[in-house]
């Protein structure tokens, strides 16, 4: 009984396996699996290279096509699209090698390096926003960190897949309100305990239930992180005049020093010559 | 706005609060107008040379250092001018120059637009 279960089971698991005959794919290993389809690592034989198998279970629509059309440096590049013999429909693409922005997130990182993988990911939403395509299932899991630091952003756009709970906007029809939804969820993600209140409040604009009071673009996003990264105030809070005022002297401490030791300077010799 | 006029500007301004301090001290208040115009043209030097260091180097630290460099050096001109006179009052004069050019030489750096670089130019 449990020999025949075993055996059921390898069938399963055998017939599942895409059916490669008759494409210049040849399979390695599976390395992700997703709502709509499985990722498997594949050797490209014609170009001797290793490439990123993705193989759907519903057929791939026009869009396909448009994210191939996608040239950016963090968006992975599609290099064909077919279908297999067995009538699924797969593509293949780059494959990435690094590690998944969830596993990325639990590593010791500063909230810089935190917040230029999010500006990373928010250039290639607003890159792929600007040629019509959303990616509609942002989430860490579809985001790569690359050992030098680059970031690729992965699984754009299939019609069929509606996100992911926890970073898929609530609104019934995605769109690019949607994708900033995503990208401050992602923002979210990535903080800790000690992030910033202005970073938890870009955040919290971002993944507002209301689309009308979220950033008008990914761009208006990335506009008021830069704003936090250089030390000035952020559109989503209005922070109190202490607040302010602290900002104010990080941002002009040296000026500041600079100041003090002149007044100090001038108080010494002041007194030096009385007494 | 460029970094020489920010220089030329600040180191004005700077150097004419520098010298209006002078009031506070009343053997030298009678000599405020001299000190002012004396303290802002000096200020104004430091600035406009800073200013043009500023264009060529972007750092910080070395504008500072710089401006600091500048002040020293001029307010030592004046207080060896005002020693010829008579009156040694060197720490009086250098030591509030000093950080005075060191607020200048950090403003430069800080403030106005950096020189154009022109490519291609021959």
């Amino acid at each position: 009984m449990e020999v025949s279960d075993s055996i059921l089971e390898h069938l399963r698991r055998v017939t599942a396996l895409p059916d490669l005959t008759g494409t210049r794919y040849e399979l390695e290993t599976e390395i992700g699996r997703g709502g709509v389809g499985v990722v498997y690592a594949a050797r490209d034989r014609e170009l001797d290279r290793r490439v990123a198998l993705k193989v759907l279970e519903l057929p791939i629509a026009g869009e396909a096509q448009l994210i191939a059309r996608l040239e950016h440096p963090g968006i992975v590049p599609i290099f064909e699209t077919g279908t297999l013999a067995d009538g699924r429909s797969f593509y293949a693409m780059k494959l990435v090698s690094g590690t998944r922005l969830d596993h990325f997130a639990a590593g010791d990182h500063s909230l810089s390096e935190r917040l230029r993988v999010v500006r990373r990911v928010g250039e290639a939403l607003a890159y792929a926003h600007s040629r019509g395509v959303i990616h509609r299932d942002l989430k860490p899991q579809n985001v790569m960190v690359g050992e030098f630091g680059e970031v690729y952003v992965m699984d754009w756009g299939v019609e069929a897949v509606k996100g992911t709970v926890g970073f898929r906007a609530p609104e019934p029809r995605l769109d690019q309100l949607s994708d900033v939804y995503s990208l401050g969820a992602l923002l979210n993600f990535l903080s800790t305990a000690s992030s910033p209140r202005a970073v938890a409040a870009i955040a919290v604009k971002a993944t507002n239930a209301d689309p009308c009071q979220r950033y008008a673009s990914v761009s208006a996003f990335l506009a008021d992180v830069d704003r936090f990264e250089q030390g000035m105030a952020v559109e989503a809070w209005s922070e109190p005049v202490w607040h302010r005022f602290k900002r104010f002297a990080f941002r002009n401490a040296m000026l500041l020093w600079l100041l003090v030791a002149y007044t100090l300077v001038k108080f010494l010799m002041f007194f030096w010559k009385k007494f | 706005m460029n970094k020489i006029l920010v220089g030329l500007i600040f180191g004005l301004v700077l150097g004419a609060l520098d010298g209006a301090t002078a009031w506070f001290y009343p053997e030298t208040r009678p000599l405020i107008g001299g000190i002012l115009i004396g303290s802002s043209f000096k200020g104004m030097l430091v600035g406009v040379l800073s200013g043009w260091f500023a264009r060529k180097v972007n750092s910080t630290g070395w504008g500072i250092t710089v401006g600091s460099v500048l002040g020293l050096l001029f307010a030592f001109f004046v207080a060896f001018m005002d020693a010829k006179s008579g009156k040694s009052h060197y720490l009086e004069i250098m030591l509030p120059g000093f950080v005075v050019g060191a607020i200048v030489g950090f403003l430069t750096q800080r403030m106005g637009a950096p020189a154009a670089t022109n490519i291609g130019a021959h």
